[in-house]
């Protein structure tokens, strides 16, 4: 017989009390925060009632300001207020002059490849800029929400690089978020587009924003979305026609060499035309200083942004044949990002598609609501969601073999978490290491590919050549990010990276930048790393709590019922004192114990599953 | 460890068969996800979590396994005859079969300067995909108990597959870069 389960006092087992989880879509020109509230996903405003919120950040002599308040600095301080920055993530210093933006910032010489830009607050990565901009909307949040948040889901350009998306993940963890998981932005319009028709069957996501563009084509099957194929260009959005529409200016003013506030002036009335003109058929453009006047319409518009939105439209033709379809077969075309207002889009598009696109949703909060949508289930409120997202790997995988060429080593559009394994051998005889280079991207040569990280494996015995067998194995997991391990198998010498890009964040950079920066003050840190162990204790025993109660009497023995109890018990007791080692501890021993236990409620899980089916059924039903 | 010690028919619950229902496999690999997928862990421990992310991965992997002929085919060999699936090095003897692909990858290369050159590659693509079906269309019945000279004629149509897909990727190559060039 089940014994009844007393909870200790102020320790109530409530594992479906509602978390305050927020969804993220961190923009290139504008973020956004939502969350579900009361069963209903929506954007969060600040105390003026804006919801977006504009993606700069502004290093003034007194103060960091973000949002519009950064935004109002930018005249006469451009080199101390930061907008786009994440066209910056993920990249190191050549790849910015690839990008062939006139950026008026000023890039400090480092030794790291990791750029830094240079404020009167001190020298900054793109990373700490996002973390600023990701803290703002962490508080709008907890403020609006009234409490602290459990987890947060950032959304990223499904075509992010691995260097791009940890440059992501290590943005918010600075921001002190934990995140749940990086969601592709796509998927997550497709989130809020879908379960609002709760249409099955295939759609295309068209997202073109600020910086960016993504090109997704997923089916709806009864609440799975199934990502089949992603495309796109993370290097391209509406700051391109924004510029575009610059130059024209320049040419017709005879500007050359603009400094950087004539750039920003230059940039700031150029998007203006490009607003007015979705309604317009012409709008005026006036400049000041120098002062010229002049006329831009509609044609000649469309002109300026056509090699560009035809780019996006090669995109879209790539990802149909990835995902082995035609464009008939796609049911809807979803319009999403602010630069899908430009009705030269939408036509090409409409062309391209062969049907109207669907403009229904707010383009510019539908991202956050999907986000929304997906932290508010995984946060646990929603145990029996049927819902779940398979989305894909955008970029190619591989590893430089001899004479610099790509060998691939995991496709680009196969579905996610994915591991593949690969044997390499030896090429001297006496060989004791290996240099194994990651790679990214679609061409054949090491050099056109986006190099992710080098590593070594040493100590390899020596043996004649081709005698040693080693086994590389790659990860990537649900956020999309890589793992690496190498072993050698005869002697068993092993190596393992988490892929830390060649332009991203060493850990122990993060931690320094946690620890230096101003709100962090030692104290500070230790009061936060004891926080953050009972948070994490807490969630430990929530988690094992609602398990056992769900099949912990299925599952155990009364013999391992009270061995797993026992460690819980020490847990809780850890957890309401104020040791953050212990807690640490605490948490690693009652995982240990819980191994077993574990491991037999997924097979379980599985099982389940397919409990109903058996070959025999299968047969019959064939018949 | 999981216990994914099950082969990957067994897992979907489907025959061990090369004839594969593919509406099934898809439906019972959703089903599968549903239960594993990291997503559903994404507020367990980290042991927990660690876990689901091996069983989806193994599912993933067991999904485009069987749901692509070839893999399926290489698999379908390794489960029969213990052993590693056909290595790309062995390459077919069918004197014929070799010449056949020495003309067609003469012709895909010839084919941008065709007066319809996507025209051309699509019907290329076509023929492709049928000559791909030819070498599969039997597979199911030489899968059946196969003895060992069964065994030898499957591998030597999986070499032969192996060739075809190659050829297939490169002419999707082609037509992709075609494209770029004339749409």
């Amino acid at each position: 017989m089940a014994l009844l389960q007393i909870a200790e006092p102020g320790q109530a087992a409530a594992p479906h009390e509602h978390k305050l989880a927020a969804g993220i879509d961190l923009g290139t020109t504008n973020s956004l925060v939502a969350s579900v509230r009361s069963g209903t996903p929506e954007t969060l405003p600040d105390e003026k009632g804006e919801h977006l919120l504009p993606s700069v950040v502004a290093y003034t002599e007194s103060a960091i300001l973000t949002g519009s308040e950064a935004l109002a600095n930018v005249q006469g301080d451009a080199l101390n207020t930061i907008s786009s920055v994440k066209r910056l993530m993920g990249r190191g210093i050549e790849d910015l002059r690839l990008l062939g933006d006139n950026l008026p910032y000023e890039f400090a010489e480092t030794e790291s490849k990791v750029p830094r830009i240079h404020t009167r607050a001190g020298d900054v990565s793109p990373v700490e800029v996002s973390a600023e901009i990701l803290k703002a909307l962490g508080k709008r949040a907890e403020s609006a929400l009234g409490g602290e948040l459990t987890g947060v889901v950032v959304t990223v350009p499904a075509y992010f690089d691995d260097a791009q998306r940890q440059a992501t993940k290590d943005a918010a963890t600075l921001a002190g978020l934990r995140v749940f998981r990086l969601l592709n932005e796509p998927t997550a319009a497709a989130i809020a587009y879908g379960l609002d028709k709760g249409a099955d069957g295939i759609h295309a996501i068209y997202d073109l924003g600020g910086g960016t563009f993504d090109i997704s084509v997923l089916r709806l099957n009864r609440g799975v979305f199934e990502v089949m194929s992603t495309g796109g260009d993370s290097a391209l959005g509406g700051d391109d026609f924004d510029r575009a529409v610059a130059g024209w200016i320049m040419e017709q003013t005879g500007i050359k060499n603009p400094d950087s506030s004539v750039q920003a002036e230059l940039m700031r009335v150029a998007r203006a035309a490009k607003e007015a003109l979705t309604t317009q058929q012409t709008t005026e453009i006036e400049l000041q200083d120098p002062a010229w006047k002049g006329t831009l319409d509609t044609s000649t518009f469309n002109g300026l942004v056509d090699s560009l939105v035809r780019r996006t439209i090669s995109a879209c033709r790539r990802a149909l044949r990835d995902a082995g379809i035609t464009a008939d077969e796609v049911e809807d075309v979803v319009m999403v990002g602010g630069s899908t207002r430009v009705p030269r889009v939408r036509e090409l598009v409409g062309e391209f598609f062969g049907r109207e696109p669907l403009v229904d949703i707010d383009p510019d909060r539908v991202v956050a609501i999907g986000a929304a949508i997906q932290a508010d289930i995984l946060a646990g409120n929603k145990p029996d969601e049927e819902m779940l997202l398979l989305d894909v790997n955008p970029l190619s995988l591989g590893i430089e073999t001899m004479g610099g060429l790509v060998e691939k080593i995991i496709p680009r559009n196969t579905t996610i978490p994915v591991a593949r394994a690969q044997e390499f051998t030896t090429f001297k005889d006496g060989q004791t290491a290996m240099a194994i280079h990651v790679v990214q991207g679609e061409r054949e040569l090491v050099d056109d590919c986006r190099s992710l990280a080098r590593f070594e494996l040493r100590g390899i015995p020596p043996m004649v050549a081709g005698a040693a067998r080693i086994r590389v194995t790659y990860r990537i997991d649900a956020d999309g990010l890589l793992e690496v391990e190498a072993e050698e198998q005869t002697q068993g010498v092993h190596a393992s990276i988490e892929v830390k890009p060649s332009y991203g964040l060493s850990d122990s950079e993060v931690a320094d930048m946690l620890r230096s920066s101003v709100e962090h003050a030692r104290d500070d840190m230790e009061a936060r790393k004891l926080r953050e162990q009972q948070v994490e204790g807490d969630r430990v025993i929530e988690a094992l709590v609602a398990a056992l109660e769900a099949d912990g009497d299925e599952l155990l023995n009364p013999e391992e019922r009270n061995s797993i109890d026992t460690e819980l018990a020490k847990l809780r007791e850890l957890v309401a004192d104020t040791d953050a080692t212990a807690i640490e501890q605490g948490i690693k021993a009652l995982e240990t114990a819980c191994e077993f236990y574990v491991e037999r409620r997924m097979n379980s899980n599985i099982r389940k599953a397919m409990a109903g089916h058996s070959v025999n059924e299968f047969e019959q039903e064939a018949e | 460890m999981l216990d994914l010690s099950k082969n990957f028919f067994e897992l979907f619950g489907l025959p061990v068969s090369f004839d594969i229902d593919t509406t099934a496999l898809r439906e019972r690999y959703r089903e599968l996800q549903r239960s594993v997928h990291p997503d559903r862990f994404a507020n367990a421990s980290g042991q927990e979590q660690r876990l689901a992310m091996q069983g989806s991965t193994f599912i993933n992997e067991a999904f485009e396994t069987l749901r692509d002929p070839l893999a399926r085919a290489q698999y379908m060999l390794r489960l029969h005859a213990g052993e590693d699936p056909v290595s790309d090095n062995e390459t077919t003897k069918d004197t014929a079969f070799l010449m056949e692909q020495l003309e067609l990858r003469e012709a895909l290369s010839e084919i941008r300067h065709q007066a319809d050159p996507l025209g051309a590659i699509a019907d290329f693509l076509d023929n492709v995909t049928l000559k791909l079906n030819q070498v599969t269309g039997s597979m199911a019945t030489d899968f059946e108990n196969p003895s060992a000279e069964q065994l030898d004629m499957i591998r030597e149509r999986v070499r032969k597959l192996q060739f075809l897909r190659k050829l297939q990727q490169e002419a999707e190559a082609v037509e992709a870069q075609l494209e770029e060039e004339l749409l």
